[in-house]
């Protein structure tokens, strides 16, 4: 049995690897798009406001796995053709993007309106305003949970195993489909999974504590 | 004949402007002229439209009609008439013209008291790092906060925030200087020291329009009162008149009679 | 593009969806009631207990929280069967599983809200001559309890989103029968739609019915 796994091993590293590809694609591509929209969402002009609150409320209102099927059958049936792989990405950015709005609206948010006023007084334009009064501050409420939902975009992204990539997930059921090992197989792929977001949570703590000794 | 310029322009000049919130007037035809070198005290009651009449004059607020110059130009507006707004960037400039200190202080708390100090300096004015930095120290240094350089406003009092909020305002070399309340916020103990730096800068000819509670330094340090009521001003003049005992004025004595019962 | 919409064939499979919808929902409220049991039991046990059992608690807890809910559906359904000689439907599988993982999240809350329970309102029990068992009754689990109702809110429609995982053991719940629907009729972005606002439109109903259930709760207390 161990012979069988040890075997596997290689195969299972090169899902796992797929797995953090997807994932930090994810992160990086959810994080461009989510502030830009979160800040449309906090500054924007009215129709902008309702356009970022409608996609969010949406995408954060459906299962991750019927967006990953919408994106993936229905945009070849419109005469898009992706790759699994990147229709897979395409859904699971939409996802975090959601989420990333979120977080950055409840940072920005948290900012007292008297910090803009001051910085508006000292003739700071809108950019100036966000790049050296707002967002510095926002960022240590930000980086906390967003880090934290990193490990949502690890998770996530086992579901893209159903589209027949092979990531981790798919890594394993494909070990389990030639050695019936199925047990020891889930148990090694949960402790993997495991480990990976452990230390995000653990990161995003620690940064949560050190942050919390800065007073306003 | 020849017409001549007036002998003193005024620096401000606040004309006929209105302002409502919904449905709720707060500024009726407000005039008000400051000249420069001028220190002028609006005092009020609550919801009198001080506060709003001073966020006018660097549009932190916007007003509906009339019109508000600082040295001739237009505030908030492109042109007088067509009501329309200033480019972001225009704003920012006309804005570093006035310099504003606030009732709750609004120091960036991530930066160093120079460092509020230097943000607006570098970024709006275009010193260099060394050129603000110096500029920043001998503002503190006026407030009498040189060895506070470094410190973050969380560990400052609060009337060391407030001076450093003041040194931020007057650094940036505005042409008016705008005073929200500065003093309200604060420990009685602690009102003087912030006090004693606005009177200084008084006395250096620091063009001023300030909203206070603090009468008595109203009548020792102003060159003008103006009491404003219901949206408008209601009377004006030098200090011994307005708090004085022989102003006819209903509202501006009930007001007075009702804050000495509750200050003293 | 030149795609048109087509819903015909959508109305004329519309019991799959309405049958899965009704299933995803019985899912998601079987899962939390167990979850509640297990989160409440294990909260008050780790506010009481000693270290071995406050680590063992938490180790269940992070576990869940770490690992895919797909993993953790497949293991229960094809793992564990191989290594326990118990047989059991896709169905009471995915019940099993969704409700240790709803357990683990609400562990989480409960305990928060436990501990958020002012020390001035045990005292005041204490005083009136109330047991450590009639405090806890009578005192932290009702207060804790109008504090924890917003996230246990937030918990249930995370799970009912989440019961969209049982389709990949074959429980015919909504995205099972939107996937038959896709296989079945190739009218897939036209399924997709009707299945995104059945899922929209119950979630908000259900946020908007709990919403007015914590106020009032609320109100009442």
């Amino acid at each position: 049995m161990l012979g069988q796994i040890a075997y596997a091993l290689p195969f299972l590293a090169q899902g796992f690897a797929v797995t953090l590809w997807v994932s930090l694609l994810v992160v990086v591509l959810s994080l461009v798009a989510g502030v830009m929209m979160g800040v449309g969402l906090v500054y924007g002009p009215a129709p902008l406001r309702w356009a970022v609150r409608i996609f969010s409320d949406t995408i954060r209102g459906i299962p991750i796995l019927v967006l990953i099927f919408f994106v993936y059958y229905g945009l070849p049936a419109v005469g898009i053709h992706l790759e699994s792989f990147w229709a897979a990405v395409l859904a699971l950015t939409l996802f975090k993007t959601a989420q990333v709005i979120e977080y950055l609206r409840g940072a920005v948010g948290s900012i007292p309106k008297g910090q803009s006023e001051a910085a508006m007084a000292i003739g700071l334009t809108f950019r100036q305003r966000l790049a050296y009064v707002i967002f510095p501050q926002a960022f240590r409420r930000f980086l906390p949970p967003w880090i934290n939902g990193v490990t949502d975009a690890v998770k996530g992204s086992a579901l893209v195993s159903l589209l027949g990539i092979t990531d981790l997930m798919h890594a394993i059921n494909q070990v389990i489909g030639r050695t019936y090992e199925a047990m020891p197989l889930y148990i090694l792929g949960a402790v993997i999974y495991f480990v990976v977001n452990y230390a995000l949570s653990l990161a995003s703590r620690r940064l949560e504590r050190r942050f919390s000794f800065i007073r306003e | 004949m020849s017409i001549s310029p007036p002998a003193n322009p005024a620096l401000l000049d606040i004309s006929d402007v209105s302002k409502s919130f919904g449905s709720v007037e707060v500024l009726r035809a407000v005039s008000l002229q400051v000249t420069r070198g001028e220190v002028v005290t609006v005092i009020g009651p609550s919801g009198s439209g001080k506060t709003t009449l001073l966020r006018c004059v660097n549009f932190l607020e916007s007003y509906d009609s009339g019109s508000i110059r600082i040295d001739g130009k237009e505030v908030g507006f492109r042109e007088m008439g067509t009501h329309q707004r200033r480019s972001e960037r225009d704003l920012a400039k006309m804005r570093a013209e006035t310099g504003m200190v606030f009732q709750s202080f609004n120091l960036f708390p991530h930066l160093t008291a120079a460092g509020n100090i230097m943000l607006g300096l570098r970024k709006v004015r275009g010193k260099s790092s060394t050129e603000a930095r110096a500029i920043a120290e001998h503002w503190l240094g006026r407030v009498g906060l040189a060895h506070k350089a470094d410190s973050l406003p969380a560990e400052l009092s609060g009337g060391q925030q407030q001076r450093v909020g003041i040194a931020r305002a007057v650094a940036m070399e505005p042409k008016i200087l705008l005073l929200d309340e500065i003093t309200s916020a604060l420990d009685p103990e602690l009102v003087g020291e912030v006090l004693e730096v606005v009177r200084s800068l008084a006395e250096d000819g620091m063009t001023m329009v300030m909203v206070t509670h603090e009468m008595a330094f109203a009548r020792d340090a102003s060159s003008r009162i103006v009491f404003m009521a219901d949206g408008g001003v209601s009377a004006a003049g030098p200090p011994a008149e307005i708090l004085g005992t022989e102003i006819d004025n209903e509202r501006l004595r009930s007001f007075l009679a009702r804050f000495r019962a509750s200050h003293f | 593009m030149g795609y048109t919409l087509n819903f015909n064939l959508i109305w004329r499979h519309f019991d799959k969806l309405w049958g899965g919808l009704l299933l995803s929902l019985e899912l998601a409220v079987i899962s939390i009631a167990i979850g509640i049991l297990i989160g409440l039991l294990l909260a008050v046990w780790y506010v009481s207990a000693g270290r071995a059992v406050r680590t063992v608690i938490a180790a269940y807890v992070e576990f869940i929280r770490n690992v895919p809910l797909i993993l953790l559906v497949y293991l229960v359904f094809y793992g564990l069967p191989t290594v326990v000689d118990i047989a059991y439907s896709a169905q009471t599988s995915f019940i099993a599983t969704l409700s240790l993982y709803s357990g683990a999240y609400l562990v989480e809350v409960f305990r928060s809200g436990l501990e958020a329970v002012p020390r001035g309102q045990l005292d005041a029990g204490k005083a009136i001559g109330l047991t450590p068992w009639q405090r806890l009754v009578h005192v932290r689990l009702p207060t804790m309890l109008r504090i924890t109702l917003p996230a246990l809110s937030n918990t249930f429609l995370s799970l009912f989103k989440d019961t969209s995982v049982a389709s990949v053991i074959s429980v015919p719940e909504l995205t099972y029968g939107a996937q038959w629907i896709n296989f079945n009729t190739f009218r897939i972005v036209e399924v997709y739609l009707v299945v995104t606002a059945m899922y929209l439109l119950t979630g908000y109903a259900l946020l908007y019915a709990l919403r007015l259930v914590e106020r009032r709760f609320r109100a009442a207390h």
